[in-house]
């Protein structure tokens, strides 16, 4: 048996959550005294040997061009058989956009049981339960999956990269690929910019920022903290920032390590996409302002007079000039 | 074309999050309960403008889950849709609700199958690529837009900093986010409509669940929050560096 967990590629590079999912399955597999394996789909720019170095003892690689588009019925077909060849009892994926398409997939297909917005490793010595966030992050609930083959996927910035040494196997396997039914027309990237939804800093500016015109605010901020952008719904429902930026209950869902918010209020709908962030800074005019209570740190004051000075005093530590 | 939406019925945004009997059940007392909000804003409206863009197509909802689920059945009818499902069952199975939702569309041949995002209780962005693999249908998640030509959709996807566009020719499962639609608030017409609208009850089919809760938690509580004057933003710097060790 093994632990199998899928690395997810884009443009030949090896996503980030995929080196969390590589050390979260290395560890479970550690936990279940077997041996961790990733799959790669497509051909990758990155050394796959390099890949031991998170705990995987063999790297399967599909090397096929066609498999540089992700389609989620073609991905399945060709996980499902990997699975099947490397007889996988636990499979791992990162909760992201890929993950939430393949992975119920795979559970029909395989017949495993799925937890998906995994946040810590499983509880193994009676059963085999996962803790996930429900509740838009108000709580957790231990899920026990019932079924032989278990598949988990993991959230982003839930578990720690570890590296440590060694060389991992590659393994070209050669797998019959069906013919892909989605046309891929266009893909449109913001180049340049930290993924918000894998970013461990981000800084994020509301309403009280008052126009689009001041967001340099925010932008300086991040690019002195080497952060992401995001902000709250009026400001995206303004077109002051776009969509894509826009956390919370009807947005993205992110947990960095640090969220810096801006001239936000905190209502109930924007936390539920940001209160699993690690630690979270609030800078509000407003000392009433409900974001405090989720806060760890704090300043009462204007932000177009403190932001500069934090944005200085962080180029400072950093010795940016 | 006939098509049919996934609707589920989940604790208002706003309740608070209590649980009971030893951790096991979600406390309901006093929760208000609403229509998913991405069932509801995204992919229900959207499935509502395609029915207005061609008169002819059929719109089915379904839901899994007991007759405390009728309200909001009934309120999304209030919206649009010809007619609803309910399948009887308080499964909280991923699996199991797929099947029993995967079922109902075999029988009736939708050509295009909506669900939201996720449930915002259970979190699970599960079902809908479940139903496409049961029915070994294309599954386009996390659509933030999509339109229709003949037989043909182009579907706007999320993905890592930035969207795709594919295209895709019916029969097709999509899941729904924000860009798709805009909210709206039922009219007088559609309420009284409603009520008179089928809302067939079927009773569950045989299926497997892989899984089970087992607990509840709620996270430990935030120490409070440690305010920094105005005039010391270095000082904040230094405990992000030096206490939360985040830059
Ligand atoms: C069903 C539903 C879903 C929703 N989904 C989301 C969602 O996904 N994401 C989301 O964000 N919202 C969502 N909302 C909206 C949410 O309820 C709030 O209205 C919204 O988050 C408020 O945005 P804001 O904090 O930027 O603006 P405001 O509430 O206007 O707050 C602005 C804040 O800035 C402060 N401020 C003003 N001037 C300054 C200054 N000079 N310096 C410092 N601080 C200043 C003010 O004190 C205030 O606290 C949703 C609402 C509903 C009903
Ligand atoms: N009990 C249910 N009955 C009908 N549809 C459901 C049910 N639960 C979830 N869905 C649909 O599946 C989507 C994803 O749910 P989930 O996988 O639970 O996050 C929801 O947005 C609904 O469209």
């Amino acid at each position: 048996m093994s632990v199998l967990i899928f690395l997810d590629q884009a443009d030949g590079n090896i996503k980030k959550n995929s080196f969390e999912a590589a050390s979260y399955g290395a560890k479970i597999a550690e936990n279940l005294n077997t041996s961790a394996e990733g799959i790669v789909l497509g051909t990758v720019k990155d050394d796959l040997t390099a890949l031991g170095k998170y705990g995987l003892k063999k790297v399967y690689n599909v090397k096929e061009e066609s498999l540089n588009n992700f389609d989620d019925q073609v991905f399945t077909q060709v996980i499902a058989e990997a699975a099947k060849k490397a007889d996988s009892k636990v499979i791992v994926f990162s909760n992201n956009f890929n993950g939430k398409s393949i992975a119920p997939r795979l559970s029909v297909r395989l017949k495993a049981g799925l937890v998906s917005g995994a946040t810590a490793l499983p509880e193994t010595s009676n059963g085999f339960k996962v803790k996930k966030s429900v509740f838009s992050g108000k709580a957790f609930a231990n899920i026990s999956i019932k079924t032989e083959i278990k598949i988990i996927s993991l959230n982003s910035n839930a578990y720690k990269i570890l590296e440590g040494e060694g060389l991992a196997e590659i393994e070209e396997l050669s797998v019959e690929i069906p013919a892909s039914k989605v046309k891929i027309k266009e893909v449109n990237k913001v180049s340049g910019e930290i993924p918000l939804s894998d970013a461990e800093l981000v800084v994020s500016g509301g309403r009280g920022l008052k126009g689009p015109e001041n967001w340099n605010l925010v932008t300086d901020l991040a690019k002195a903290l080497g952060a992401a952008t995001s902000c709250s719904r009026p400001v995206s429902d303004s077109d002051w920032r776009p969509h894509h930026e826009h956390v919370g209950q009807t947005g993205l869902t992110i947990a960095p390590n640090l969220y810096f918010a801006i001239g936000i209020s905190g209502a109930i709908q924007h936390l539920a996409g940001v209160n699993r962030s690690k630690t979270i800074v609030v800078i509000n005019k407003d000392p009433e302002a409900p974001f405090f209570k989720a806060a760890d740190y704090g300043i009462v004051g204007d932000a177009f007079e403190v932001v500069p000075k934090i944005t200085e005093a962080v180029k400072k530590l950093k010795g940016i000039s | 074309m006939k098509i049919l939406v996934c609707i589920s019925r989940t604790p208002d945004t706003t309740a608070k999050i209590a649980f009971t009997d030893n951790n096991t059940k979600f406390q309901e007392a006093g929760v208000q309960f609403i229509l998913n909000p991405y069932d509801e804003f995204y992919a229900l409206i959207r499935a509502i403008e395609l029915k207005e863009a061609d008169p002819s197509a059929i719109l089915h909802l379904i839901n899994v889950g007991g007759s405390e689920n009728d309200p909001i059945i009934r309120k999304a009818l209030a919206l649009g849709g010809d007619e609803a499902i309910r399948v009887n069952s308080n499964s909280h199975d991923d699996f199991y609700i797929a099947s029993q939702i995967a079922e109902v569309a075999k029988q009736n041949n939708y050509d295009l199958i909506f669900t939201g995002k996720e449930t915002i209780d259970y979190n699970g962005s599960s079902i809908g690529g479940m139903i496409a693999e049961l029915l070994n249908l294309p599954f386009i998640s996390l659509a933030t837009k999509f339109s229709l030509e003949g037989s043909t959709a182009t579907v706007d996807r999320e993905i890592e900093g930035g969207d795709e566009v594919d295209e895709v020719n019916l029969p097709l499962v999509v899941s729904c986010q924000k860009g798709m639609a805009e909210q709206r608030i039922p009219n007088m017409r559609g309420i009284m409509g409603a009520r008179t609208k089928p809302l067939k009850v079927l009773e569950p089919t045989e299926a497997g669940s892989f899984t089970e809760v087992s607990s509840f938690e709620l996270p430990p509580a935030k120490a409070g929050v440690k305010l920094i004057p105005a005039d010391q933003p270095e000082e904040l710097v230094r405990l992000l560096h030096e206490e939360a060790k985040v830059i």
